[in-house]
């Protein structure tokens, strides 16, 4: 039964068109919506059950591909991992499909968008439960596809499909690393399904590639791949990882995520903020026994997520469409997850994916409410004063503000938890995980908790930036918008609801679990390899005490023996979640991995933040105008303009792409290969063709003839080689 | 009973029905009334023409459910030759031998299933010398049935050879306006190619004394012959497939042709470079295969960079979707000189898939000629909005084409790419780049033809597909949706004689010092 809770989607993105037509866009509209809730409620009790009863299980539907070694099924993998996946992407896509109700009521073509809104969760979930890299990849290629026909829903504005195939074809130079990352897996383990590849790593078992006479324990192995020899894990992990770059918007793959702000506004809360493009984060926490065994792809992560991070935030300062601000914005917090993944906390990274999908899919949705009303502006500049006519959507909107910006108390606890909004918890954990890490010796680590404080004072800045442009001071609207302002209707404003209450509480009530106390029992070994939290389970009791010893161990060990290594690792990576088991029980356990000073460093990043956005745009004045730090507008123009990244992309690759396709089919095809070829014989050509004119008179009985010489002719070569023998 | 039935010269009846349905097309116009001048009567020729048109779907559809049966009493755990037929024919060594494997029958039911489909196609859009178009198709289907059943080289030389001659009547008389150069360029490079084939073939009788095609893939040339046979079959072959830089004729072939007659060319005519490979190279020349592998891989690679850019830059509609059969042919050649199981079997589900996404792509170019008369993209744009069905099956084949995971175009092209990475990860690297640019292309022709605003005149009135269209464009679509959702159908026919294949091909290697 529970591979329903997949399908039921699916059943939706099927029938909404043909119940469109037969009763009514309304009809299809709960259909759809329907058949996702009872989706969702199943999936918050798989949820509770996994959580409450450790279960993981596996089933198996059919088999999709079968060559040989190469085997993978349709399967539906649930462990926690999955679970919290998929309460997420349920939870969030039903309350996106009731908020669709209203906000595409006058739209002629709704049970289409429904179908796709739907057709999109499907693939997700799929994604998401696959027990193999192939049904990863389906999920993976499918939200691809359904966020292609979102975003280029409203399929008359150019910009909109412009926008569509951007994502399209960005995200498969993505998916080109990752993609070959497959391919590479198969080629060492032989086999592309989760449990026998990650369990040849956690084993650091020997593994013997094709085609090669000997192999040896995987952890260790060096291959050659694209002529260079590498260590086997680093290359497929940092080829995964690409593929994670694409589907969500890392810095140089990130492009894409702005332009999709042309789909309509609740497929840019769902899609493009809390479901999908977590999708990259998902994929490096799911394969995190990979990334554990190789340091640099890890250091990689780590660089390019912190950089994303301060990045996109200094971009969503300058910008002044409100969808764009919230877009730059996500990929500024996907950043953050990355290098808490980076860094090894993969629990602290599901944790800030899971409460951000609450408060900023809340801000979307908030978003869509104002431009809903506000008769399809987007420019901030152009609103102002907004509060008076929607007091609702503006307390939401703040709520998730607050959530985003990270609003809480700090050293404060409430039922063991920190006392906070859902960002305070979930940002401050990634951003000191970052700093314990730095401590431990990772890459960048530093880096990462430098650039995660700094983004964080711009993500506090931009975000109430937001708020006092759109919702305070005058209105700058033109007096028609003004007029015919509608209030959006209560299919819009419900679904936020159950979202501010997430933004809000989601991170006291899931601390413990994600990555408090409880973490280890919570997760089960979905984040990292499963034998070990067998073993862990085993010794629960004295696991504490037990890890240290054996981190002491590792430690002053020669390292060199895989023993070593692996025990070494695997307390790693517990020990990163219960650093902040520590972080959290202040004075439980006693000792303070990190200072205080670090504790309160986001805290403050807030403060300053908000407090020069209160200050500034209260007063009614904006600092980010083209004079900007220097006279000369050029630090406005760099940051307005994105760092220019759609101009030296459309440089370096998309006219010369066009230029080479055209010379190559001009010159190439035309000139050199047709005229030393067929045309260097043209005379040839021309002289049949003249007596070939007849063609167009004559019988097919002329044809046959001609057949019958030729087979003739060939008879006789037959007949007089047989003679010469 | 079953006993004589299985006796009984399935594949011979199979092969030669459509011929003898082309025989009635012609007795039935014999028997036409006519006027003094010899010339049939303007209503009798409409009848004649309907009676044609039934007759040839009659007989393709005949064709159709012979191979259904040839395909339930096929064993697919049998790597060997089954249903095989032998009767004397040349003497010598030469006999009129036919029989399917797993490989093959795959093959030959791609072949009986599209050609219904290529008549069909035509019901409306052909309107001059009807019967002949038919006739022609008839003869076509024979004579490719005739490539994938035949046993004997020499047989099979002759159907493939012969194959040349309807196909180029069908460019040549019912092509469009440059079709006598497009007729001839097709006709040409692949006459010259296949010279080169009948030398080596007459070669290996004068060595072996026998064309039998199993007994040949038994016999082990010197390494210094199958280096030159290799080269005579690659000729042949690489042209048919076609590969670069012998790929020239497709694309005018292809604009010009009529629409079924660039259904047949795609779906089936360009597969038998790569049965051809399969069934001839890799078997018997097991050490040229292995020593001539980095050239393939060398030719596959340009042609998937070089054509996907090509096609990116293309104008005509038919052009494009041409430049990408070259493109995804590049996969078919990689898996299958990997010598890997994977590669080999995601060459040949790439091959099956090709024929129907790609027909079925030509049949969508075909529905908006026969309305609007023009192939040019910029003709086209916002055709959603007066055409929404179309746009969906359109779509639906667009995203097969660029091999998104759940239709058919994934499985082969991952498939064979991952059995090349097997081999050289370099190749797979270089390979993958058709992942993006096949997206950049097929997009880019979707979006400038089915979106945007409706703002031509002569657009306005566009009718969406109808009953016919619909019913052609939907069976290729379940087709290649459910072989991408449930691919080992067509997988496990393939597996037993690929696994022999592979197994004869390792074994060769290893003995004479070749190998992996």
């Amino acid at each position: 039964m529970e591979p329903l809770v997949v399908l039921l989607p699916l059943f939706g993105a099927m029938l909404a068109v043909p119940t469109g037509r037969s009763f009514g866009p309304r009809a299809a509209e709960l259909t759809t919506t329907i058949l996702m809730a009872i989706a969702a409620i199943w999936s918050w009790l798989i949820f509770f059950d996994v959580a409450g009863n450790h279960v993981s299980e596996t089933r198996t539907l059919f088999t999709w591909f079968g060559s040989g070694s190469f085997q993978a099924s349709w399967a539906m993998k649930i462990d926690m991992l999955s679970a919290v996946m998929l309460v997420v992407i349920n939870s969030v896509s039903t309350l996106v499909h009731a908020y669709s109700i209203g906000y595409m009521h006058d739209d002629p073509h709704r049970p289409r968008f429904f179908a796709y809104l739907s057709l999109f969760t499907f693939a997700m979930l799929c994604l998401v439960t696959a027990d193999n890299f192939m049904q990863l990849f389906f999920g993976w290629e499918g939200v691809g596809l359904a966020s292609y026909l979102l975003i280029g829903f409203w399929f008359k504005k150019p910009s909109a499909n412009a926008a569509a195939m951007k994502a399209f074809v960005v995200n498969r130079v993505g998916d080109f690393g990752f993609a070959l990352g497959i391919m590479g897996i198969f080629w060492i383990f032989r086999s592309v399904e989760f449990d026998t590849v990650f369990s040849l790593i956690a084993n650091n078992s020997e593994v013997v590639p094709f085609g090669m006479e000997q192999g040896g324990a995987i952890q260790t192995l060096k291959l050659t791949f694209f002529g260079a020899e590498v260590h086997a894990l680093t290359a497929i992990a940092v080829l995964l990882f690409i593929g994670a770059m694409g589907k969500s918007a890392q810095f140089l793959l990130h492009t894409w995520l702005p332009d999709a702000m042309e789909g309509p506004t609740p497929v840019s809360a769902l899609i493009h903020a809390a479901t999908m493009v977590t999708a990259g984060v998902f994929l490096v926490c799911r394969c995190s026994v990979i990334f554990e065994y190789a340091p640099s792809a890890t250091a990689m992560v780590t660089l390019v997520g912190a950089t994303t991070a301060f990045f996109a935030a200094t971009v969503a300062l300058f910008q002044n469409d409100i969808k764009k601000i919230i877009a730059y914005s996500t990929c500024s917090q996907l950043g953050y997850m990355f290098f808490a993944a980076g860094v090894g906390a993969y629990g602290a990274a599901m944790f800030h994916l899971f409460t951000h999908a609450f408060f900023k899919a809340l801000l979307f949705l908030g978003a869509g409410a104002v431009i809903h009303g506000m008769h399809h502006e987007q420019d901030i500049k152009k609103m102002g004063g907004v509060r008076h006519m929607m007091p609702m959507t503006h307390l939401l909107m703040v709520i998730g503000t607050i959530a985003i910006t990270g609003v809480g108390v700090p050293f404060m606890t409430l039922f063991g938890a920190p006392l906070g909004t859902a960002g305070f918890i979930s940002k401050d954990i990634v951003i000191e995980s970052a700093f314990e890490a730095a401590g431990e010796g990772a890459p960048f680590a530093m880096y990462a908790f430098v650039m995660g404080l700094i983004a964080a004072v711009f993500t506090a800045f931009y975000s109430w930036r937001l708020i006092f442009l759109t919702f305070w001071g005058k209105s700058r609207a033109s007096e028609e918008v003004r007029k015919h302002f509608h209030a959006p209707s209560n299919w819009m404003m419900i679904p936020l609801i159950p979202l501010a209450v997430g933004a809000l509480l989601a991170g006291i009530v899931f601390y413990g679990n994600f990555v408090g106390p409880n973490a280890d029992k919570f997760w089960n070994g979905a984040l990292y390899d499963a034998h070990e939290t067998v073993e862990t389970h085993a010794s629960d009791s004295q696991s504490a005490s037990h890890d240290t010893q054996d981190h002491a161990e590792a430690k002053t060990g020669d390292g060199d023996n895989h023993a070593a290594i692996e025990s070494h690792e695997a307390t790693d990576s517990h020990g990163a979640t219960e650093n902040h088991e520590v972080a959290g029980d202040h004075g439980v356990e006693g000792g303070h991995h990190v200072p205080s000073w670090v504790i309160l460093a986001p805290f403050f990043a807030m403060l300053i933040g908000s407090l020069t956005a209160a200050a500034h745009y209260l007063r009614g004045s904006d600092p980010l105008r083209p004079g900007f730090m220097v006279e000369d507008g050029m630090i406005y123009g760099f940051l307005k303009n994105k760092w220019y990244f759609d101009e030296i992309y459309d440089f370096i690759f998309v006219q010369p792409a066009k230029k080479i396709g055209r010379f190559l089919w001009k010159i190439g095809d035309g000139k050199i290969i047709d005229g030393l070829g067929p045309n260097g014989i043209a005379g040839l050509v021309a002289l049949g063709a003249k007596r070939i004119v007849r063609i167009q008179t004559g019988y097919m009985y002329h044809y046959a003839f001609v057949m019958l010489i030729g087979i003739a002719l060939f008879m006789s070569i037959v007949l007089l080689s047989r003679g010469g023998n | 009973m079953t006993e004589t039935l299985a006796d009984a010269p399935w594949l011979s009846l199979l092969t030669f029905a459509p011929l003898l349905g082309a025989i009635f097309i012609i007795f039935q116009r014999m028997m036409a009334r006519r006027d003094e001048a010899g010339q049939i009567e303007a209503n009798e020729l409409v009848q004649v023409e309907n009676r044609s048109k039934w007759i040839a779907l009659g007989f393709t559809l005949i064709t159709f459910v012979i191979s259904i049966f040839v395909f339930f009493g096929f064993d697919s755990s049998v790597a060997g030759y089954q249903y095989v037929e032998k009767a004397g024919w040349l003497g010598n060594g030469i006999n009129y031998k036919m029989g399917v494997d797993g490989i093959s029958i795959l093959f030959v039911l791609l072949t009986t299933f599209i050609m219904p489909i290529c008549i069909i196609a035509s019901w409306d859009s052909i309107k001059n010398r009807v019967a002949d178009y038919m006739i022609a198709f008839l003869v076509l289907e024979t004579l490719m049935l005739g490539v994938f059943c035949a046993l004997d080289l020499v047989l099979f030389y002759l159907f493939f050879e012969a194959s040349l001659i309807p196909m180029f009547l069908i460019i040549g008389i019912w092509g469009g306006a440059n079709r006598i150069y497009a007729a001839f360029k097709f006709f040409l490079y692949t006459l010259l190619g296949s010279v080169l084939m009948l030398i080596a073939i007459l070669w290996m009788y004068s060595q072996v004394g026998t064309t039998d095609i199993p007994t040949l893939q038994q016999y082990t040339f010197s390494s210094g012959a199958q280096t030159w046979l290799w080269l005579a079959f690659f000729a042949s072959f690489a042209v048919k497939m076609p590969m670069w830089p012998v790929h020239t004729w497709l694309p005018d072939a292809h604009v010009e042709a009529p629409t079924a007659g660039s259904v047949v060319l795609a779906a089936i005519l360009l597969k038998m470079g790569g049965y051809g490979f399969l069934r001839f190279s890799l078997p018997m020349f097991p050490i040229a295969s292995v020593d001539f592998a980095p050239l393939v891989y060398a030719l596959s690679i340009v042609a998937i960079i070089y054509t996907s850019l090509v096609a990116l830059a293309q104008e005509d509609m038919k052009k494009l979707i041409a430049y990408s059969s070259v493109a995804h042919m590049g996969f078919v050649t990689l898996g299958i000189f990997s010598g890997t199981k994977q590669g080999i079997e995601g060459a040949l589900f790439q091959m099956l898939s090709h024929g129907f996404i790609s027909g079925a792509l030509f049949l969508c170019v075909g529905v908006v000629y026969d309305r609007i008369h023009t192939r040019e993209i910029k003709a086209y744009g916002g055709l959603v909005h007066r055409m929404p069905i179309y746009a969906v099956l359109f779509l639906f084949f667009t995203m097969g084409n660029v091999g998104l995971p759940g239709t058919s175009g994934f499985i082969g092209e991952f498939l064979s790419m991952a059995g090349v990475f097997r081999v050289n990860s370099w190749v797979a690297f270089f390979a993958a780049f058709g992942v993006i640019l096949s997206a950049a292309y097929a997009l880019r022709l979707y979006r400038e033809v089915i979106f945007g605003e409706l703002v031509k005149e002569n657009l306005m009135s566009i009718k969406d597909v109808d009953q016919r269209e619909l019913v052609l464009l939907s069976v290729l679509a379940a087709f290649a949706l459910y072989l991408g959702v449930n691919p080992t159908v067509a997988l496990d026919i393939f597996s037993a004689p690929v696994d022999f294949l592979i197994a004869n091909y390792n074994t060769a290697n290893s003995i004479i010092g070749g190998g992996l």
